[in-house]
């Protein structure tokens, strides 16, 4: 066996193996050093009726968009854009079904390939404008840490693989399916260390969010 | 107590929940909330980003309450907060914050950002570092009572002046009411008309109220700097006074941080829930229309505008009430484009009204108030907070504006049917 499969098999084996297990523990500690932190009990009573929720609130806000600056709407569109890419992508192409049916045994039709490439060159585009506006828009300049920009690469550097191993460009498929792999265990190792975790503990501010303005009478 | 950076530090790490927690952890960076503060609108400087506003804060939780942040301090990358730092951050925290709320309804993840700018207070004030003009009003409140220094003798000066033009009587130290009310100092000296406004409309529905001679005062500024012991004090002084005249019910005047400090911070200022209700003025005339107690006639046909209050009614949840009262005395209101729960502050919320420091950014924050209020086209507007009044008279005087701002409770008592 040439060096390449070696790595492709250990990135599929043991590498992936790691990660899951970093990615699953260093969430579940990211989660205890927020619940530990708990919230003092509320004596102030909470309005009976109340359009809103903490949980409305989670979803809420994925819909609501209460802000209209030329540069908010760009960053909205690029954030809507690459999130929703990322998505289809990770739960659409078929290879990646393949993956969650090993991982969960269930399984679901997938997309088109063709299709999938497209929303991945949509996607990188999208992350591409993002980086663009983050290095030149005066707020998000004064906002951003290395954490910011390491962040943006490890969701790049899949998309661009994957692109490449589909397309055949740059190394042999075997070696860059290979760095393509390597490359999401190299986003699971590092999201719940990074900003990443938002994609899991946006849930939980979404709902204190919610609650706390909810008591109050108010959909937030 | 004496300030310290280390009694400020303390307090920064007392403050950190799992609420806060969660919103550090989520927050992307994306600079959203931007759009949403008018100081950062009205002078397109970046340093006014509310998230941005919190960093010393974030930064000891990021060290002091994450594993990575203390594998990282352990190694020599800890940068300990400092008293020029805080100094530099005063001015955000309390010159370019009315914590209005506009950020924490904006924010993509959720983040309450008001929650936190109220909280870091606490650590800045502890390590002091807030501005003389809100400590001189928290001084005055702890010796007199009023950040004012408005005294029961000025008080009862204005009953007998509003008893005097409504031949009513005022009622003062009534036990068993079933209402004590509450007033803030700017309508003491303000706006007494307040006063004479609610002794028609309660006489008129038939309420059972009383003011109290011990607590009059609503306001807080204990919660403005941030000083939750000296917040627990103020409120203390009312929840004594409501459960010595044993009423049921206490009513938050027309102030805006007033209801926040009573209706929401005040029992857990004070670790128990209250033996009365705490209800807003505009609850109460609203209840008092829905029963039918209070009818008006006629109304005034001006075109005219609402001013929401942010604490009110995106921080309290009054929000249809003041629509439903101004729908039943005027018959021209216009509705702001953004008005209710996206309101935009006066500007001077918050304690920036009492912090001359701020004056001149409170001025360019209202610019956003001056073309809401061009947009419509109107010469008067109403509200329902003293502190938003004042600061809006004042900035409309600034900049040469014609319209005229009214109290709601006053307009309602105006056109009562007799």
């Amino acid at each position: 066996m040439d060096g390449a499969n070696e790595l492709l098999l250990w990135a599929k084996g043991d590498a992936f193996e790691w990660a899951l297990g970093i990615l699953i523990m260093g969430t579940v500690l990211r989660l205890i050093e927020i619940f530990s932190l708990r919230r003092k009990p509320d004596f102030s009573v909470a309005r009976e009726h109340s359009p809103g929720s903490g949980w409305k609130t989670i979803i809420s806000r994925s819909y609501r968009v209460n802000v209209s600056s030329p540069r908010a709407i760009l960053t909205y569109l690029t954030g809507y854009t690459f999130h929703i890419g990322l998505l289809i992508i990770i739960l659409f192409l078929t290879p990646h079904i393949e993956i969650w049916k090993s991982m969960t045994g269930f399984s679901w039709p997938g997309l088109a390939t063709s299709f999938i490439d497209l929303i991945v060159v949509i996607t990188m585009v999208a992350l591409l404008v993002a980086l663009v506006d983050r290095l030149t828009s005066a707020v998000k300049k004064q906002l951003t840490t290395v954490g910011d920009y390491f962040a943006w690469l490890v969701t790049f550097l899949p998309l661009l693989t994957g692109y490449f191993s589909y397309h055949h460009m740059w190394l042999p498929y075997t070696q860059m399916l290979a760095l393509h792999i390597l490359s999401v265990e190299l986003l699971m190792v590092v999201l719940p260390f990074t900003k990443l975790i938002h994609s899991v503990t946006i849930g939980i501010s979404r709902w204190y969010n919610g609650d706390q303005f909810a008591r109050k009478g108010v959909a937030s | 107590m004496t300030a310290s950076l280390e009694k400020g530090h303390q307090a920064f790490r007392a403050v950190m929940d799992a609420p806060i927690a969660s919103f550090f952890s989520s927050c992307v960076h994306c600079g959203i909330c931007a759009d949403a503060c008018l100081f950062h609108t009205e002078t397109g400087d970046a340093k006014y980003t509310p998230i941005y506003k919190l960093e010393p804060l974030k930064r000891v939780w990021k060290q002091e309450f994450t594993l990575l942040g203390k594998l990282a301090s352990m190694i020599g990358f800890y940068k300990p907060i400092t008293d020029a730092e805080l100094e530099d951050w005063s001015e955000l925290v309390y010159d370019s914050c009315t914590l209005c709320g506009r950020c924490s309804m904006v924010c993509p993840v959720g983040n309450d950002i008001t929650y936190m700018v109220r909280k870091m207070r606490e650590g800045m004030a502890a390590s002091g570092h807030a501005p003389a003009g809100v400590i001189g009003a928290v001084k005055r409140t702890i010796n007199s009572g009023s950040p004012m220094e408005v005294t029961l003798k000025a008080l009862l000066a204005q009953i007998k002046h509003q008893e005097d033009d409504t031949g009513l009587t005022i009622p003062i130290d009534q036990k068993g009411s079933d209402y004590m009310a509450l007033l803030s100092s700017m309508e003491i000296i303000n706006y007494p008309e307040y006063l004479g406004s609610l002794a028609k409309i309660f006489n008129k529905a038939g309420v059972s109220w009383t003011l109290s001679s011990d607590a009059f005062e609503a306001t807080n500024a204990g919660i403005q700097i941030g000083a939750s012991d000296i917040a627990r004090e103020i409120v203390m002084r009312i929840v004594d006074a409501a459960e010595k005249l044993q009423v049921k019910n206490v009513i938050s005047p027309e102030c805006g941080h007033a209801f926040t400090a009573l209706r929401w911070e005040g029992p857990n200022l004070i670790g128990r829930p209250y033996s009365f209700n705490v209800i807003h003025i505009l609850e109460l005339l609203d209840n008092l229309r829905a029963d039918g107690k209070i009818k008006t006639k006629g109304g005034d046909s001006e075109p005219l505008t609402f001013h929401d209050p942010c604490q009110i009614v995106r921080r309290g949840g009054v929000v249809q009430q003041p629509r439903d009262l101004l729908n039943m005395v005027a018959t021209d209101f216009r509705e702001m484009t953004e008005h209710g729960t996206m309101n935009w502050c006066c500007g001077g919320g918050g304690g920036v009204s009492a912090n001359e420091r701020a004056d001149e950014l409170k001025l360019l924050a209202f610019k956003k108030k001056k073309a809401q209020i061009e947009e419509l086209g109107v010469h008067k507007m109403v509200t329902a907070c003293a502190n938003c009044r004042i600061v809006m008279e004042g900035s409309l005087e600034h900049y040469n504006m014609d319209v005229e701002v009214v109290g709601l409770s006053e307009m309602v008592a105006e056109y009562l049917e007799e």
